[in-house]
């Protein structure tokens, strides 16, 4: 396994910037979903403080923006690792041996899911299903999905990651 | 000029694809080779990927699976000009593989550059819109009708059934909503489609709008397919500039728009009315039915929500007729459908046939059993809410009906194998836990039943007598039975079926 691409860089968190980057959005069908992932592409996660924003741009009440942030699993609300790490957990990666693949990972990297390392490189997450279902099992690192993972494999990718970020 | 087609695509991409090609148009500009890439989508074969191709007299040859490590070594063998290598696999499409297909929907994938509009009309592409723009809305449903088209999704309801309702609303405002968010495991041919044909959808979704009378499309896709957003959003920029998409759709007056909305890692959004929810900029709850979306669905206004593969099949029934269609199949499943094959299994991918076939065929004739080379102990088709199937059902026809027959569903086609190694009660555990993380939390009997559920089946592997297993198998019968009967969607009403599919099955596992 071959690293990709280098790690998504994140900006600190700004709110002036962040309500900049979704004004656009605010007559837009779904514009809060669409505005919760630019946040986090932007900063890596979405910051508490973006709920009273978000809810003066897309006239919606501070609770309701939470309702929505906190419904689906993709949205952070603190900042990741440089890459986040997420391991399919679904039935047909399970069938080529995921359960055990994901102990030695959270073993490897000392962290279980949800958690980053001491070294602030990976965030480690479950997922369910990459669509990879023929080459399993998978893992899928910020947007690269890799196949047919094994331990080696996976060690040898995280530790050329860990590197290439040293030297950036 | 040597056209090789390297696939640009989620499979192919998962096991260095992307490095194939920098290898390769390397190697040919070192030793001064004139050739010309192409990004092709994958076609189906999973275990050959990445397959290269190169186009020679004698047809595309393909090598697979492609490693950096082959590349010197297939520029010294002539591969550009088809030359013998270790791993040369011959003329692709005459591979039994591929051969014993029936490529109806996927007929092009794999095959043309994904996202050019000439490539795509030089294989029959915007033919099936021309003839709808000339039919019209009613003469579209007729053809729809007679095709047999149940919903590919999994819930399988009649297309046409579901366009009519729509078309008969009378309102300002109607939405063709395509449902991209393919969350069963060992799901993936609408992730293939939409980066191996995307144009098929977005002429599918035009002629749905033209159906219906909608002139606004959105494609919910889920966020696990970054590279599948980045091919959908070129292939609609490129129907736009050819006037396939837009304003005035080929000089007929009509207007379709289409665009990509990102969901955010939730699986209850691939349910209809909760992914409406979402679409809306809400929390993915569902809704309560009636009314069906049909009537009220997005923004309250008559909606067409379809599963990728149905809209994507539509081009070749308008193209070809209903009745064309119609003639493959049996019964009352006609047509074919894009099986994938995954989990533990030696040749797995995307096997598309007329219904009828049965699991058994599909297992060993196209996916040569398992990987590791175990025998074949369990089979769940139909996603994380379908039901496990034994050694003894492996010889049931692939169809709606006989499926429900057996006690299963085949959902959205999605085969996933297990070899002898797999704990059953395990598995049961898994889609409780699995519908208590991914329940939206509305109805009692999914957001409960489900804790419970992995609580219930704790105990019957810890009993230590045979009294205490029984008891607790009845509190698990009667647990299925109110989830099944009490909750509001699929998601709370369906996970019953794998657990007591293992319970029937495979009781011998839920003893220590």
């Amino acid at each position: 396994m071959q690293q990709l691409a280098g790690p998504l860089t994140y900006q600190d968190w700004d709110l002036d910037k962040a309500r900049e980057a979704v004004l656009d959005l605010a007559d837009k069908t779904g514009g809060v979903m669409i505005a919760l992932h630019r946040l986090q592409e932007i900063f890596g996660y979405v910051d508490d403080s973006a709920m009273p924003m978000l809810g003066k741009v897309f006239n919606l009440s501070r609770a309701e923006v939470h309702g929505v942030t906190s419904f689906y699993h993709d949205f952070k609300r603190s900042k990741p690792g440089r890459y986040t790490i997420k391991v399919c957990q679904a039935e047909a990666c399970q069938a080529m041996g995921s359960d055990k693949l994901t102990d030695e990972i959270k073993d490897f990297l000392g962290v279980g899911f949800h958690e980053t390392t001491a070294s602030g490189d990976f965030t480690l997450e479950p997922v369910y299903c990459l669509g990879n279902c023929a080459c399993s099992p998978n893992i899928i690192v910020d947007e690269q999905t890799y196949g047919r993972v094994s331990i080696e494999g996976f060690k040898a990718l995280a530790s050329s990651l860990s590197a290439s970020e040293e030297s950036a | 000029m040597v056209k090789i087609y390297i696939p640009r695509e989620t499979t192919a991409d998962s096991l260095g694809a992307e490095l194939l090609v920098k290898a390769i148009s390397t190697e040919a500009q070192y030793r001064n080779l004139d050739v010309e890439i192409v990004r092709n989508g994958s076609r189906g074969a999973c275990f050959l990927e990445p397959l290269v191709e190169v186009e020679t007299g004698n047809g595309r040859i393909g090598y697979g699976p492609v490693t950096l490590e082959d590349v010197p070594d297939l520029f010294d063998n002539d591969f550009i000009n088809g030359g013998e290598h270790a791993k040369r696999l011959g003329d692709v499409e005459a591979l039994p593989w591929f051969k014993n297909q029936e490529r109806l929907t996927f007929a092009r994938c794999g095959i043309i550059e994904a996202t050019s509009v000439t490539e795509y009309e030089n294989l029959g592409g915007f033919v099936g819109l021309k003839n709808a723009l000339a039919k019209g809305s009613d003469g579209i449903i007729e053809e729809m009708s007679d095709s047999g088209l149940r919903g590919r999704g999994g819930a399988a309801f009649p297309t046409a059934i579901k366009w009519r309702t729509v078309a008969d609303c009378d309102a300002d405002q109607k939405y063709i909503v395509c449902n991209a968010d393919e969350g069963d495991s060992g799901t993936f041919s609408d992730r293939m489609i939409m980066e191996g044909d995307p144009l098929s959808l977005v002429e599918g979704m035009t002629i749905a709008g033209l159906a219906v009378g909608a002139d606004t499309g959105y494609i919910y896709l889920r966020s696990e397919y970054p590279l599948t957003q980045k091919i959908l959003n070129e292939a609609i920029a490129n129907a736009e500039a050819a006037g396939y998409l837009g304003e005035n759709i080929q000089g007929s007056g009509k207007n379709f728009t289409l665009e990509v909305f990102m969901g955010a890692g939730a699986y209850i959004c691939g349910e209809e009315t909760s992914l409406l929810e979402s679409l809306e900029g809400k929390r993915g709850q569902i809704r309560f039915k009636p009314p069906l979306p049909a009537i009220e669905g997005l923004f309250g206004k008559p909606t067409v929500v379809n599963n990728v593969i149905s809209l994507a099949s539509v081009p070749v029934i308008l193209e070809k007729g209903g009745k064309h269609y119609a003639e493959y199949g049996q019964g009352r499943s006609l047509g074919t459908m894009p099986f994938q094959l995954g989990g533990n299994i030696k040749q797995g991918g995307l096997v598309e046939k007329a219904f009828g076939l049965t699991l058994r065929q599909l297992i060993e004739d196209f996916g040569g059993g398992t990987y590791t080379g175990k025998p074949v102990r369990a089979v769940q088709v139909g996603g994380p809410l379908g039901a496990y199937f034994p050694d003894a059902l492996l010889d049931t026809q692939l169809d709606y009906e006989e499926f429900a027959k057996a006690g299963g569903m085949l959902g959205h086609g999605g085969v996933v194998v297990f070899d002898d190694s797999v704990n059953m009660a395990k598995q049961a555990r898994f889609s409780m836990e699995f519908c208590s993380v991914e329940s939206c939390g509305k109805c009692t009997p999914c957001r409960i039943g489900s804790v419970r559920g992995m609580e219930v089946i704790d105990r019957i592997v810890e009993a230590t007598s045979s009294e205490e297993r029984e008891a607790e198998h009845i509190v698990l019968k009667d647990l299925c039975d109110t989830m099944e009967s009490a909750s509001l969607c699929a998601m709370g009403g369906l996970t019953p079926i794998p657990v007591m599919s293992a319970v029937k099955h495979f009781a011998q596992d839920f003893e220590k």
